[in-house]
């Protein structure tokens, strides 16, 4: 009796819900087989979305973020001198906007905040609807709009975020990073690491406490435990914090004589200082020279930096003192526009503004599932990178990673960092099935 | 016999302007994509964050506007009632629900803990209470509370959620499920809608008391608690009871924060958000009814349409001028927009104290007084002419 009350109640119960959800699924059936949020229709232009840190901890790579995506937007309406346009292949692009509509863009201040980010992005979606939006410089924040553009139906073209979750764990279908992670950082300087400092070390972590410190953490970790040394401590630091000395007092009697700094952008340059000035690097440890690892930066970092990186051993996706045609020609084009050299951020924001551009060129048209598909498994050439691959399986892209040192005796305020080793691309590369999570449906 | 008739028309005006008052209310807030179009605020993310942020300093000025009590640490609630509701999206069901309910009931619970210590002090002490307390929260969600708020990534919905109550009733249905009221989506306009009308209840609710003893009873604490006391009425429980009250009403905002957009950041949490609620109500009008209510409208739009202004906007808006004119505006104005929206709202701030110390409210009834005594004055004149 029980048991058949049991059925009757379930199914009462699933008819009630059937009933509720009826609303949702006629406003659903309204749209058009292929009409999709902010589809530009027959309007002359199309608008994009630049949504970096304007204020806080990473606003120096914001504003240079910024400054590639007003770059990108003048070469596909065919201003300038066309830029990365001229060395890219295979390419669809025509210098005359995108799909023959003219490129408008809006931007935002992500605040580096998640909450900020998310407002900016829907604004931007909401109010001036744009067809993409990219920008970054915080994971946390990169994986918080990747799951807005994957609920709005917009797609997002990450820009510089290096967590290992924003392709891994938390991937989305809407989601794109043309930036290398955490994971290939960590490939990349092993062996560099054994070279020059043994196997026999003792590491000491000073690391952002979000994703992106996180897993950053736990690759350089893998890395070096997989090299033998030991992991004395791991210490999570709060982003932004200004001062890091109580941080950095502790290692001075842990026994360590490795640390590694997994802080970006104003923090690391904090931190690195106060590490310096704590007499760090002058130290002897367990009869070795007490050594400074910073597992990502930047050139824009190494000026705010100083003599203090001098040496210091690092990752970087690019770098403008690279050879190949592709980063001369941008380099050149974001010299003469700025009158200064590109950071790694600009590389990255510009070339996934120009990838966007191209896969819809490539679709015939601005409709996301479609444009999607061109993006997956696309590979090119002549970015700046070298070879190409956007991996379809988890979107995060494939290529040879640098690592670069301070440069000891720069001959000019920009030319800050040695480039040690450029690593190939077949000994980055990992399985996609290692992270976990899940792209999501084509269609929302 | 004409004073009982008399009690009873006032009594028959107080009540048609309060039912007046929510009416007028009621259709402000619900036509607000209409009269917010030309000003371009006119789109559902500013519009839910107007309304919201309207229940939140409603709320506040509960405690703000009729105790005087200058609580530096309310922007708690509003996380906690965040947390709690995406919690209950990840553990129960995506209606919404059941989420606003626990939000406002745990936050409610926070206020009276919270409330019980800071009360024993008041002014600046109480002030110094509520800050330290909301610090603690701010640095425990970043520490020692990851796992419940996932630190500076933010507590987000995942596809494989245990979800209980939805998960009974259905297979999950591929890709991330939204926010719904019994099937009708919180994204957008009708999101915004359910927004409004939750606000349009908590105006009733606090107006009702305002006008109520109880209400009375914290605007004499304002006005001098030691003769309350003496008096022999002890004020700590109508204190705290405020307290509560305006947590829970944070607490209701920081829920529906989370139902149009399910995402919970301890940033929500940080001083700033404090504060911000602090300019708001003063901004609007200290212990008014609809003073609060102006300051968010002023703050929000600047952080939001202000913030976005950039120099090509100013140059196409200066373009009628010539060049020269053109350039020499574009750069007088825009320390003010983009990115110095705070420029303009600190100055905004000062003129306000400075001139009108009750806020945006006090202007209109200065505005409504001359208007009226000059009325008075004109009639009288006339009738001196005759």
């Amino acid at each position: 009796m029980s048991e058949k009350y049991d059925i009757t109640r379930r199914q009462f119960a699933k008819a009630g819900l059937a009933v509720a959800a009826m609303p949702m699924f006629y406003t659903k059936g309204v749209w058009a087989a292929n009409d999709f949020t902010n589809n530009p229709g027959s309007s002359s232009t199309v608008t994009l979305g630049f949504n970096v840190p304007q204020t806080g901890a990473y606003a120096d790579e914001g504003a240079d973020e910024l400054r590639a995506f007003k770059l990108a937007v003048k070469h596909l309406n065919g201003q300038g001198d066309s830029g990365l346009m001229n060395t890219m292949k295979p390419m669809n692009l025509k210098g005359n906007g995108i799909l023959g509509k003219k490129v408008t863009y809006v931007t935002g201040d992500t605040q580096t905040k998640s909450d900020a980010a998310r407002a900016s992005a829907k604004r931007m979606i909401e109010k001036d609807g744009v067809v993409m939006f990219s920008g970054g410089s915080s994971s946390g924040v990169a994986i918080a709009v990747q799951g807005l553009a994957q609920e709005l139906g917009v797609i997002f073209m990450a820009g510089l975020t290096h967590s290992n979750d924003t392709t891994g764990k938390d991937k989305r279908r809407y989601g794109f990073r043309h930036f290398f992670n955490a994971k290939m950082s960590g490939s990349a300087l092993g062996p560099v690491l054994k070279d020059e400092m043994g196997t026999d070390r003792k590491a000491y972590h000073l690391t952002a406490d979000y994703t992106w410190g996180w897993t950053q953490e736990q690759s350089i970790q893998e890395t070096t435990e997989g090299l033998g040394w030991s992991t004395t401590a791991k210490v999570r630091t709060p982003v932004g914090a200004g001062d890091f000395s109580q941080f950095i007092t502790p290692v001075l009697n842990s026994g360590a004589d490795v640390l590694i700094l997994n802080h970006y952008g104003k923090d690391m340059i904090n931190s690195l200082t106060q590490a310096v000035q704590f007499g760090l690097r002058d130290k002897q440890v367990n009869g070795k020279n007490f050594e400074i690892i910073v597992p990502l930066y930047s050139r824009l970092m190494a000026q705010g930096a100083g003599k203090n990186l001098q040496g210091i051993l690092g990752t970087a996706n690019w770098d403008w003192q690279l050879e190949d045609e592709g980063s001369k020609a941008f380099v050149k084009s974001f010299g003469t526009e700025y009158g200064f050299p590109p950071s790694m951020a600009a590389q990255t924001c510009y070339v996934q503004t120009l990838l966007y551009a191209n896969a819809c060129e490539n679709a015939g048209t601005f409709y996301p599932p479609e444009v999607i598909r061109q993006l997956e498994g696309f590979e090119f050439d002549g970015m700046g990178n070298g070879p190409t691959e956007y991996r379809a399986e988890d979107h995060q892209c494939f290529k040879k990673v640098l690592v670069v040192r301070g440069k000891a005796n720069p001959s000019s305020q920009y030319d800050l960092l040695d480039i040690v080793k450029e690593v190939p691309r077949s000994e980055v590369e990992y399985d996609a099935s290692i992270f976990g999570g899940e792209l999501g449906p084509y269609k929302v | 016999m004409m004073n009982s008739i008399k009690q009873q028309l006032m009594n028959l005006f107080k009540k048609q302007s309060d039912l007046t008052t929510i009416l007028l209310f009621a259709a402000g807030v619900l036509t607000m994509p209409i009269w917010l179009d030309p000003i371009g605020a006119n789109y559902p993310d500013l519009l839910q964050k107007f309304v919201i942020f309207g229940i939140f300093a409603v709320g506040y000025n509960i405690l703000f506007g009729l105790t005087g009590y200058l609580s530096f640490g309310h922007a708690v609630f509003l996380g906690v009632g965040s947390y709690t509701a995406v919690w209950s999206f990840k553990l129960f069901t995506m209606n919404v629900l059941p989420a606003m309910l626990f939000a406002t009931l745990i936050s409610g619970l926070i206020a009276a803990a919270i409330g019980f210590v800071s009360m024993r002090r008041s002014g600046i002490y109480f002030s110094i209470l509520t800050l330290a307390f909301a610090q603690m929260f701010y640095n425990l969600a970043y520490s020692v509370l990851i796992p419940i708020t996932n630190g500076e990534t933010g507590l987000q919905l995942r596809m494989h959620d245990i979800r209980i109550i939805d998960n009974y009733f259905s297979d999950p249905a591929p890709g991330l499920p939204s926010t719904e009221l019994f099937g009708m989506s919180m994204n957008g306009y009708s999101g915004f809608y359910f927004c409004a009308v939750v606000l349009i209840l908590a105006f009733y609710v606090a107006m009702k008391i305002f006008r109520s003893p109880f209400g009375m009873k914290l605007k004499a604490i304002k006005s001098n608690q030691h003769r309350m006391r003496y008096t022999g009425s002890d004020t700590r429980p109508y204190l705290i009871t405020a307290f509560i009250i305006s947590g829970m009403f944070a607490g209701l905002a920081g829920a529906l924060l989370a139902v149009t957009d399910p995402l919970a950041g301890a940033e929500r949490m940080q001083w700033t958000a404090s504060g911000e609620v602090i300019l708001m109500t003063i901004l609007g009008g200290v212990g008014t009814l609809f003073g609060p209510l102006l300051g968010v409208g002023i703050i929000k739009y600047l952080e939001n349409i202000f913030s976005t202004i950039n120099e090509s906007v100013l140059q196409q808006f200066f373009s009628f001028l010539p060049q020269w004119g053109e350039n020499f505006m574009v750069a007088i104005v825009s320390p003010f927009v983009g990115d110095g929206w705070h420029l303009t709202l600190g100055i905004l701030f000062m003129i306000i104290i400075i001139f009108l110390p009750g806020g945006l409210m006090e202007g209109f009834q200065k505005i409504k007084k001359r208007y009226l005594t000059k009325g008075v004055k004109d009639s009288e004149s006339t009738t001196k002419q005759e």
